[in-house]
């Protein structure tokens, strides 16, 4: 926010950086490598839609571009008890690359369509071998990822979410502002 | 191209920076007035000039550097912890996501009356405040639009400017408060030194200066409370704009200021200092259209109007 923005009350909406998440795949081979973690091959991108015709015209030509194609994806759209809707898009697990392209189309038709300031984050879903969850969450507005891992009750595992800072910090781009690592409880996907 | 339905209200920018302007002249205006009433009585005031400023500055200064504490403490309010209120944080924690800016502290104030506010010097120190009658009022979604109302206030700097705009009418305030004590205590205006030879002609001095501050006083007054009503109409946009969803808010809006009549002024009378800051003015509002000048806040209709015209906007 600028002095002038300030003066005048006025906020400019923040467009979201979506390249970044084509180190995704990078990233979950250190991870497998490093900590054993496995892609659950489900992602999901978690927008806020707004009231009006436009967007859920948009929103409805989304889906339809995710169910073309002969390695189509499970699409499914759910809402959360925030107002937020959330895109699920389920990959066989080994299939990285195929499910952030799908992500990514997502996040560009959104953003062509004017909506880019809608989006909110995109999660991508990981397990190990003891059943650990966790999420790899990437924030459009800071253009950066962070790891969340939910245990029962809203808690969350910080030593674990720690550690795949760690591992992955050479391959993502993480946030450094801890306090940006906002919890997504009950996300799809995870 | 990527079309963008997030266009600034040019109208709404042109009128509030030419509201700061009118403030600016004003107050340009008062010191030349004040440098040649006392240079043409060839008197100095530069004492009762000197402390007005002092003063002014420095209840002006304290009010925005501790204006978070003050805030909660007049308000009754407790900071809550994501544990505390873990719903109330989610809203909060998405919004600060999708508007890209650092968390502002929570807190709750215990009380029926229906308001939210937000204050703070800048985004580190900032605080969203609801009472618990709102949470209890409204549903997640309007509540969210309520949140993203104050949280566009944090974000526009609003303590800031308007603490920076009332200076001016502090200031005058004081300075008719000072002149009329000084004359009361037969000080004048002199500052001891060689150029008060003449203590008769202080009086007439001082009435103009008291006459000027008053003027200016009211003046200013008017200006701040245009320029107040602004804010809150780029702040009801903003928040609107970064929810998707402008009559959530108006939803929200009908039912505080249905409620908010409803609740006997004797209640409200506590919370008046801080009504700059309140979502919607914690008085009763009434229909007389002069009162509208006077108000912080624009009218419910002035808002719902322009919630539905960001409606349509975002439609297209």
């Amino acid at each position: 926010m600028g002095f002038l923005d300030t003066l005048l009350g006025r906020t400019k909406p923040v467009q979201p950086n979506l390249d970044a998440l084509f180190s995704l795949p990078t990233a979950a081979i250190t991870l497998q490598a490093a900590m054993g973690f496995t892609p659950t091959g489900t992602g999901s991108v978690c927008f806020r839609a707004t009231e009006g015709r436009a967007f859920h015209d948009i929103e409805a030509e989304v889906r339809e571009l995710l169910s073309m194609g002969a390695d189509a994806p499970q699409v499914e759209v759910t809402g959360d008890s925030y107002g937020f809707t959330w895109l699920v898009c389920k990959h066989s697990s080994d299939d990285m690359a195929s499910l952030v392209t799908d992500l990514h189309a997502v996040n560009t038709s959104l953003a062509d369509g004017g909506f880019g300031p809608q989006l909110l984050c995109t999660l991508v879903g990981f397990t190990d071998a003891s059943g650990r969850k966790l999420g790899i969450v990437y924030l459009y507005k800071r253009g950066t990822f962070y790891p969340f891992a939910p245990q029962s009750g809203e808690h969350r595992d910080n030593a674990l979410e720690l550690e795949v800072r760690g591992n992955v910090g050479a391959d993502l781009k993480t946030e450094t502002d801890l306090s940006r690592w906002f919890p997504v409880w009950g996300a799809p996907g995870l | 191209m990527v079309r963008t339905r997030y266009a600034p209200d040019r109208g709404l920018q042109a009128r509030m920076g030419l509201t700061m302007f009118l403030l600016g002249v004003v107050f340009v205006a008062f010191v030349i007035a004040l440098v040649f009433i006392l240079a043409a009585f060839k008197l100095s005031g530069g004492a009762i000039i000197f402390f007005a400023v002092i003063f002014g500055g420095g209840m002006a200064f304290g009010s925005l550097f501790w204006s978070d504490k003050i805030a909660l403490r007049a308000a009754g309010a407790q900071e809550v912890t994501p544990q505390q209120a873990p719903q109330l944080h989610g809203i909060i924690d998405r919004l600060c996501a999708l508007a890209d800016m650092p968390k502002p502290r929570v807190a709750i104030a215990q009380g029926d009356m229906p308001n939210a506010f937000a204050t703070g010097r800048n985004s580190k120190n900032a605080v969203v405040c609801v009472t618990t009658g709102l949470l209890r009022r409204l549903d997640d979604k309007e509540l969210e639009g309520v949140l993203a109302h104050e949280m566009s206030h944090v974000a526009h700097k609003d303590v800031v400017v308007m603490t920076i705009a009332s200076f001016l009418g502090i200031m005058a305030a004081l300075l008719v408060r000072f002149a009329f004590y000084g004359e009361l205590f037969g000080g004048g205006g002199g500052r001891g030194g060689g150029n008060n030879n003449n203590n008769g002609g202080a009086l007439p001095v001082m009435l103009i200066v008291m006459a000027v501050g008053v003027v200016v006083y009211a003046v200013s007054f008017l200006l701040i409370r245009l320029l107040s009503r602004y804010r809150e109409l780029a702040a009801d946009r903003a928040g609107a704009l970064l929810t998707g969803q402008p009559s959530a808010l108006a939803s929200a809006l009908t039912k505080v200021s249905g409620a908010m009549s409803a609740i006997p002024t004797k209640d409200l009378r506590e919370a008046q200092a801080l009504n700059a800051f309140y979502f919607a003015p914690a008085f009763k509002s009434d229909t007389v259209s002069l009162s509208t000048m006077f108000s912080t806040h624009p009218s419910l209709e002035r808002r719902l109007r322009q919630l539905s015209e960001i409606s349509t906007q975002l439609g297209q």
